[in-house]
């Protein structure tokens, strides 16, 4: 069984970003990007899968500028077989990636595309569900558990708790937090990534159109809150809840 | 313009982040709400109720009684073909559903709205809320996901909506519900609640998160969060996650406990009324939004800030 996971490389997890001075974006310029983290979960789970024995062939998928390249590699080097990059430098939304995504489905055939639940850049949440909208496929968002057979059965988190739900194959999953702990690539895996077949396409290779729907205005800094003050005892902080009303 | 809102609902009850979405819709037209599930009559009578809602539409199958998202985005597809927009709330219910009526429809959601500047302009966060971008919309229709923190809640009676009956649509036959692990609680939800009591790593582990902060969020009446350092850690489940990839919330205090402040937490509670932080470090940067700060040994403040309440 094909298994197919998607990659975006975006700002690293541990860096702030700052917000350009002109409100044009976030500047990215000498920042450190890494793969979004919940692809990593992506990725790590397609790996274990293939440990498991259900799945034979790992293929890993980016959209992005020619340095997503490395992105590909990293997953690589975890453990993915091959990888296609679709290189761009626009900035693509959810719903052309999830179109790229759909026709590179629709050649690869696979039973099954994991996918990071979000981005931590646009934060949209949105290209699994699309991918599987456009596929007709049924999507298991937010896993936290995944157990592939016939058949896909998937645990979500949700607001009030553990949903599960049983897919026909193919299907779309997208990862939580605690589907499972990304591996690190080990150096002999990172030497022997470099040779692991990379293609690099075009959107325009699948006819889609990347054009952007939303169109960003601007972009600020939120609001800051001010510092308050400092309390010196626990009674004092009794006192500053009995005033706010929390405390009798 | 007329515009369809997702109601959360248990069957009889409304979820109060649907309040929220209407108040949001409200700002684009006419309010029309959507019920789907199996037995939803409780629910139907109740959003005709929410004050501003001109119609409910209600649809209503053994397929939809989940309201998985394979079922639902279609009844809600066909039913745009008389709305100009769908509103759900950014919970995990509306952000499954939600890209996929999207996608179906060929519109480019616009996530997690801060507020409507205009018929088809929004603001929406950004990196964890480092930045907020305010976006046009060049489609015809649109999709929007609203962060419900953001909007009063409308008024849950004062309105009486006529109730209609739609297409519920067939079986998908592709997905089916298994199963709910519910999680059981007697405090107040998260993202509703008046009072949060949040835990972080600092506890070192479950047994003393939960021995130290359940007595005193019983004591405030407060739900209890946890960031995602502590829920990694395994001290709380990832329901309790308050940050950029758990819940949003906006409460009137916000009582951080042993949470350094990273961004993606801060992400998730800095829109709340008043934040109280205790930390042992008094160079975390919680203390950075925080409104009142005590440093010190969390061990030994919690069960005195409990005893003395």
């Amino acid at each position: 069984m094909k298994v197919l996971v998607a990659v975006k490389r975006v700002i690293d997890y541990n860096v702030k970003p700052r917000v350009k001075m002109d409100g044009t974006g976030v500047d990215l310029a000498n920042v450190k990007m890494s793969m979004n983290p919940f692809d990593e979960i992506a990725v790590e789970e397609a790996i274990r899968l293939k440990e498991k024995g259900v799945v034979t062939e790992i293929i890993a998928v980016s959209i992005g500028p020619a340095k997503a390249q490395e992105t590909l590699r990293t997953a690589l080097a975890m453990g993915a077989d091959r990888a296609i990059l679709v290189q761009t430098d626009e900035e693509v939304e959810p719903l052309a990636v999830a179109k790229i995504l759909a026709k590179i489905a629709e050649e690869e055939q696979p039973q099954l595309v994991i996918l990071g639940k979000q981005a931590i850049d646009d934060d949209n949440n949105a290209t699994g569900q699309m991918l599987a909208a456009l596929l007709g496929w049924p999507q298991g968002t937010f896993a936290s558990k995944v157990e592939l057979s016939d058949s896909a059965t998937v645990t979500r988190e949700v607001d009030g708790g553990l949903e599960t739900v049983k897919l026909n194959l193919p299907a779309v999953v997208t990862t939580d937090l605690r589907l499972n702990e990304p591996r690190y690539a080990s150096l002999p895996n990172i030497m022997k990534a470099k040779s692991k077949p990379l293609a690099t396409k075009s959107p325009g290779d699948y006819g889609v159109d990347v054009a952007r729907r939303l169109e960003t205005l601007k972009v600020v800094e939120p609001a800051k809150r001010q510092a308050g003050i400092k309390v010196g005892s626990v009674d004092e902080l009794v006192g500053k809840l009995k005033s706010l009303g929390i405390a009798k | 313009m007329s515009v369809l809102v997702l109601v959360e609902h248990d069957g009889s009850h409304i979820k109060d982040a649907t309040l929220a979405t209407v108040t949001a819709a409200a700002k684009l037209g006419e309010v029309h709400a959507l019920v789907v599930g199996n037995n939803a009559d409780g629910a139907a009578q109740a959003a005709a109720k929410i004050a501003g809602v001109g119609k409910v539409h209600v649809a209503t199958s053994a397929a939809l009684e989940h309201q998985l998202a394979e079922a639902v985005a279609p009844v809600v597809a066909r039913l745009m073909e008389g709305h100009d927009a769908f509103v759900a709330p950014a919970t995990t219910t509306g952000k499954n559903i939600a890209p996929r009526v999207a996608a179906l429809l060929d519109v480019m959601q616009i996530s997690d709205i801060l507020s409507v500047e205009g018929p088809d302009t929004f603001t929406r966060p950004i990196y964890a809320g480092n930045a907020i971008a305010t976006v046009k919309s060049k489609d015809a229709k649109k999709v929007i996901t609203v962060r419900t923190t953001a909007f009063e809640k409308a008024a849950a009676e004062g309105g009486s909506a006529s109730v209609e009956t739609v297409d519920a649509g067939g079986d998908s036959g592709s997905s089916s519900f298994v199963g709910l692990e519910a999680s059981k609680s007697e405090r107040p939800e998260l993202t509703s609640a008046g009072v949060i009591v949040s835990g972080g790593r600092a506890f070192g582990s479950s047994e003393q998160f939960h021995s130290l902060l359940d007595p005193l969020a019983d004591k405030l009446g407060a739900a209890v969060g946890a960031s995602r350092a502590a829920v990694d850690a395994g001290y709380a489940p990832n329901d309790y996650q308050v940050g950029q990839t758990g819940k949003i919330v906006a409460p009137n205090v916000y009582i951080a406990i042993g949470i350094s402040g990273a961004i993606q937490h801060l992400a998730g509670m800095k829109d709340s009324k008043t934040i109280i932080a205790i930390n042992k470090d008094e160079e975390a940067p919680i203390f950075q939004v925080a409104d009142i700060g005590l440093v010190g040994d969390l061990f030994k403040i919690v069960p005195e800030l409990t005893e003395k309440l």
